[in-house]
């Protein structure tokens, strides 16, 4: 069975999310259903993790007679659909599965109230197939097509609070982003298709030669693949879609936006990898764009007073660390020294803190869940001492504001350390900036602390208690492995990090579907 | 909304409709089209049904109708007939091609008309598709119909 794993990763979510509208009636049995669904996926992405760590690259053809027939019947180019996972790929299959578990958690008493649950687990199930099945695609169609499904699954979820009128809007804005985006890359795609003939990655990446036609696609994915990643001139849906989405989804709508990252890390290490003089020029946008996402994102935050808000400009903000790790790795992709002496440790940095943020800033936007559910408000300026009664909810957010500012021992630190240690070398301007943001972002959050827990105890919020248990299991999850990744980051880097870093820097392994031709 | 003319019309042209768009989902493996267009062509009849109809009549018919659940059964459906390769083969594999099971006919090589017995899990992942897109086209037009409720057009 090990073998058909990566068939199953898409099979089983998906059953699990055609299953779930059946159970209309019931919709309690509906959530669990959906968490049962969620913790085999998890357990089976661990598997698939483990497999690829110890055998390399793993092949799966659709529809062949071996899950590693490539090239059946003496052909030359591959036919059929292939997923191709590597290193990076089952990293990002975890965290995805990880989130949409402690998602389901989390989502079993904070919707409990609401109508329609039923459609709410089969979609937030659908977000997952989507993310699963955009990072271990090695099929740009197949990409496009996954794309969409988590695109238009996490716009129903943005609009799931239908009789707010903010939601509906914030739900169509999210639409609208990730329909432009997803046209612009099947435009692309159609580009690169009518060039070669072909859709498979491996393949295509072999072939490309950068001629006009190649850059203009290369060109309309970078752009829309950062849009939906929500760097800085396309970040205004980011706000708007995590402050209107319930706190439950927030995790697995933080891995779809990485989804569209990896993507971006993909198409510029993987696709276009082959083409040597120019993606240093790439890695320099990336960086730059990288900074000023960081800086702009943290900046807007620190004026806000919605809680959810604050957290989704900060949430701008960190993806910005991500795009300058790893946009300084492929600067110097090229450069063989340059390479082992930073490069490598930098695209670690931006790799390593894709996971930290998902981690911590899931965290915090469901203590910002948790906030709402008790208070019914998300203006900061209407709370204030929480603390007393929400011990829990305040140690998980005390927590997570740490991990978010950087501060030792944990798990931002780490990964903000590697990327200051590493972009200070390429240009010490870049690390000016990333500290700086990460002052302003402490800064942020330690006025959200104390407007919202601290201060005298308020007359309205005599009543409020502790969330219920399921709320406070996950968030106490997900604090634990914060403090457990600032801890041994070395254990994290070494057996999940290094090997996702070094699937993307080795180029001729994934050209060779892993040495299967 | 209805009229003389859509009402005369429907009589005439929803049966044609309803057969083209099942001819277009049975014959998905050998002719253009197949589970989505056809399923689209159905539930386009079935609007035509639908908007030729009063209020009253269509909530009353369409009460019954499971439209949801078979939405469900048509994706599990295609989803099982996909799982169906895991036995020896892969996901997708498709098993039924020249098995002498239902649509399992074997192949001739060469120009041929085309025959409909054979496709294997082709043919049943287009009867699938189609039944889960003309149930949920048709439930969007449904909701649509019944939202904009007694709202009459001018004549």
């Amino acid at each position: 069975m090990m073998e058909h794993l990566p068939a199953l990763m898409i099979a089983i979510p998906l059953f699990g999310a055609f299953t779930t509208p059946l159970l209309k009636k019931r919709q309690n049995i509906a959530a669990i259903w959906a968490l049962i669904i969620t913790v085999i996926t998890f357990g089976l992405s661990l598997l698939l993790l483990q497999e690829v760590l110890s055998k390399g690259i793993i092949v799966y053809v659709f529809g062949a007679n071996k899950p590693t027939l490539v090239l059946p019947s003496g052909y030359r180019v591959p036919v059929r659909i292939i997923f191709e996972i590597d290193a990076m790929g089952a990293f990002m299959a975890l965290s995805a599965t990880l989130m949409s578990f402690i998602g389901a958690l989390y989502s079993y008493s904070h919707v409990e109230m609401e109508t329609g649950l039923e459609k709410y687990y089969a979609l937030l199930l659908l977000l997952e197939v989507g993310i699963i099945g955009m990072v271990l695609t090695g099929d740009l169609f197949n990409l496009f097509v996954f794309l969409e499904v988590a695109g238009i699954a996490g716009s129903a979820l943005v609009g799931f609070r239908n009789y707010r009128g903010e939601a509906s809007e914030a739900g169509i804005k999210y639409l609208m982003v990730s329909s432009v985006a997803s046209l612009m890359v099947l435009f692309s795609i159609g580009l690169l298709y009518g060039q070669y003939g072909n859709l498979n990655m491996a393949y295509l990446s072999r072939q490309i030669h950068l001629d006009t036609v190649d850059m203009i696609a290369l060109g309309l994915l970078f752009v829309s693949f950062a849009m939906k990643c929500g760097a800085v001139p396309m970040h205004y849906w980011v706000p708007d879609a995590y402050t209107e989405v319930p706190a439950g989804i927030n995790p697995t709508l933080l891995v779809a936006t990485y989804a569209s990252l990896y993507a971006l890390f993909r198409v510029s290490f993987s696709l276009f990898g082959a083409i040597t003089w120019n993606m240093a020029r790439v890695g320099w946008i990336m960086s730059i764009l990288g900074v000023l996402t960081m800086f702009i994102g943290v900046t807007m935050a620190l004026v806000q007073k919605d809680v959810k808000r604050l957290m989704s400009y900060h949430a701008i903000s960190q993806t910005g660390y991500m795009l300058l790790g790893v946009g300084v790795g492929l600067t110097v992709l090229n450069d063989p020294a340059k390479l082992s002496a930073f490069g490598r440790a930098a695209m670690a940095g931006g790799i390593f803190h894709i996971i930290n943020h998902i981690i911590y800033k899931s965290l915090l936007l469901m203590t910002a869940g948790a906030l709402f559910y008790v208070t019914g408000t998300r203006n900061l300026n209407e709370m204030g001492g929480l603390a007393r009664k929400m011990p829990y909810t305040t140690i998980a957010f005390i927590v997570g504001a740490a991990a978010i500012s950087g501060l030792p021992p944990f798990n931002g630190f780490a990964s903000k350390f590697l990327i200051y240690e590493t972009s200070y070398q390429l240009n010490p301007l870049l690390a000016v900036f990333a500290m700086v943001t990460s002052v302003l972002t402490l800064a942020s959050f330690v006025k959200v602390f104390a407007s919202a827990f601290l201060g005298p105890p308020l007359e309205k919020y005599e009543e409020v208690r502790e969330v219920p248990k399921p709320m406070v299991t996950a968030m106490i999850i997900l604090a634990i492995l914060c403090i457990l990744f600032g801890l041994f980051p070395n254990v994290v880097l070494n057996k999940l990090i290094y090997p996702a870093v070094d699937a993307l820097i080795k180029l001729a392994q994934y050209q060779s579907w892993g040495g299967l031709v | 909304m209805t009229t003389t003319i859509i009402k005369t019309t429907t009589r005439i042209l929803a049966s044609l409709i309803l057969v083209f768009g099942a001819y277009i989902i049975l014959h998905g493996h050998l002719t253009p089209g197949g589970g989505f267009q056809g399923g689209a062509v159905f539930a386009s009849g079935l609007a035509l049904l639908i908007v030729a109809c009063e209020d009253e009549i269509v909530k009353k018919r369409f009460e019954k109708v499971p439209l949801s659940p078979l939405e469900s059964i048509g994706a599990l459906g295609f989803l099982g007939t996909a799982l169906l390769g895991l036995m020896g083969y892969t996901f997708f594999k498709n098993v039924i091609a020249n098995s002498g099971f239902i649509f399992g006919g074997k192949t001739p090589i060469g120009i041929n008309p085309g025959y409909l017995n054979t496709g294997g899990t082709l043919a049943y992942m287009n009867i699938f598709v189609g039944m889960k897109v003309l149930a949920g086209l048709t439930s969007i037009v449904l909701i649509f119909f019944l939202l904009l409720g007694g709202k009459k057009d001018e004549w």
